[in-house]
């Protein structure tokens, strides 16, 4: 079908453009490395001190460290992907070229993170990973049909962090200035995916809330179906209801805002 | 023209440029305000970890709640200093990609201090009034001995770690003449050696202790004065005095990052027009 093929060439276009900037990949990998290194020594104290915390061993917790910075840049955990630049174009007013293109601005931009996301998978998520599989003991499966359930648990993170990314860039349409939006996007991002601290480990009635919004699709499920700590099936179901959810609210709010607000510039 | 004269001169550039940023802040008060209260939020976040994992430990790494405290609210407030005061540094990637760095060039005024000074951003006072409550609250929650010596050094560590912060920001600025989109990799020493210093010496490996003690050494922005202070062990058995070397240690940082900042700017080549 053609649209299929459109979105496709969009998709390939946002890995080229990533693939691009070779030297900030390489620095990226490298300020990755460090934060795990740090992170992990300080889970390896807390793990020492309450063994089987969140029901973790050492290893996994170690593993947990590395999947977080492995993913960090891949699923935009604290911001950094495609929502700038949209907020840009509402508020420059070029979204209305977007909107006249004859393909659907929700789509466009999912196809276009989802290449940017495979990117810096490959390109910033597989060496500090592979760094910290060689320095440190973790805990990975070695059959290859959890590996394959790890991966669809990705790209339905992918889906959900876009979802959740194009509800904030919209946000542009009646804010204008995106700062404090994009503020709440990291502070929600960073606290509530687990990149503080894994979400199991949370205490009580906090750790059931954030365990259930729709950041815990990010980081949490593909590091628990990783280490067999979740079941693939339910994972999947958890992370593809909340992608549903949020991106057929972006859809609303889509049509809300390009029916009822005036494009600004002129 | 003398040293001093040049100190002087960059001082009085880096005043008026940073006044101008600060006034074309005030014209967008609220947005001012609510910026400032988001970054309070923002580098709270890694308190707030600190609190999540002390809800399930007493200890972490032989370090009580009030102990990691007093060594995060260090780290932090002398971070914060340095970053308020020289974190624009960090955008010179930016400026020698697109050539804008050439009119700094050209206007009479040192160019560290124009890059210093470069959008002054006072919203970061955030971090400092984040660290300094957090300092604050572990001063009172301590169960130290307090001598005049104790006392005297707390301040002397903020001013020496925001001197050895500021080393690091300009060193690393530097290193983006050369590295230009590789801007990143600073972050992961200022952001990353921030963090390291928030937790105790005793969590992590000899290893990175050794790194950051005498190879980059961050450990005298805290971690050493401040086992002095709680009377703990010193990280990797330093000597008694390694305490008070601190103001030492800042001035060497200073020197080695002006050197650095003095290569850096002689190799700049322009990307032209």
């Amino acid at each position: 079908m053609g649209s299929a093929r459109l979105y496709a060439a969009v998709a390939a276009g946002g890995f080229r453009r990533y693939a691009t900037y070779r030297a900030a990949t390489a620095a990226g990998v490298f300020t990755n490395t460090v934060f795990g290194l740090i992170l992990v020594y300080t889970y390896l104290a807390l793990w020492d001190e309450r063994p089987h915390l969140g029901g973790y061993d050492q290893a996994q917790a170690v593993t947990f460290v590395w999947l977080g910075q492995a993913l960090y840049a891949t699923l935009a955990i604290q911001g950094g992907g495609f929502e700038t630049e949209l907020m840009e174009r509402i508020r420059t007013g070029d979204v209305a070229i977007d909107l006249y293109r004859p393909a659907d601005l929700q789509m466009w931009w999912l196809a276009n993170d989802v290449g940017r996301a495979l990117f810096q998978l490959l390109g910033r998520g597989v060496i500090p990973f592979a760094f910290g599989v060689l320095v440190f003991p973790t805990a990975l499966p070695d059959d290859a049909g959890t590996w394959l359930a790890f991966l669809v648990t990705v790209l339905l993170a992918m889906v959900v962090s876009f979802a959740i990314r194009f509800l904030v860039a919209l946000s542009g349409f009646w804010l204008l200035d995106g700062t404090g939006a994009l503020q709440v996007l990291m502070v929600t991002g960073i606290f509530c995916s687990g990149m503080t601290l894994p979400l199991n480990a949370f205490p009580g009635p906090l750790g059931d809330i954030v365990r259930a919004l729709p950041w815990a699709a990010q980081l949490q499920m593909p590091a628990d179906v990783l280490m067999g700590e979740a079941d693939p099936l339910p994972a999947f179901a958890f992370q593809a209801a909340w992608a549903v959810v949020l991106l057929a609210a972006g859809r609303l709010v889509q049509s809300a805002a390009t029916r009822r607000v005036v494009v600004q510039g002129g | 023209m003398g040293e001093k004269s040049r100190a002087r001169e960059g001082l009085r550039a880096y005043r008026l440029i940073a006044g101008m940023w600060i006034r074309s802040t005030m014209a967008y008060r609220l947005s001012f305000a609510m910026t400032a209260f988001g970054g309070v939020v923002v580098t709270g976040l890694d308190f707030v970890a600190i609190l999540l994992m002390f809800s399930q430990v007493d200890v972490l790494g032989g370090y009580t709640l009030p102990e990691i405290a007093f060594l995060y609210g260090l780290s932090a407030t002398s971070f914060g200093f340095a970053d308020l005061a020289i974190g624009s540094a960090g955008r010179l990637g930016a400026r020698v990609r697109d050539g804008t760095l050439d009119t700094l060039l050209v206007r009479p005024a040192p160019v560290l201090a124009q890059v210093a000074a470069d959008r002054f951003a006072l919203r970061r006072i955030g971090r400092i009034t984040q660290g300094a409550l957090v300092l604050g609250g572990a001063l009172v929650a301590l169960d130290v001995d307090w001598t005049p010596v104790k006392v005297l050094l707390v301040p002397v560590m903020l001013v020496c770690g925001g001197v050895i912060f500021s080393a690091v920001f300009v060193a690393g600025a530097a290193f983006q003449f050369v590295a230009q989109d590789a801007s990143e990799v600073q972050a992961a020493f200022t952001y990353g050696g921030q963090t390291l210093l928030q937790y105790p010496p005793t969590v992590f490996g000899k290893e990175l202790v050794r790194g950051v003690t005498f190879m980059f050494p961050l450990a005298f922005v805290n971690w050493v004065p401040a086992a002095y202070v709680l009377g703990r062990p010193y990280p990797l058995g330093l000597p008694e005095w390694a305490a008070f070397a601190p103001p030492l240690v800042a001035v060497a940082c200073c020197a080695s990052a002006g050197l650095a900042w003095r290569a850096g700017l002689r190799s700049y080549r322009s990307t032209g027009s």
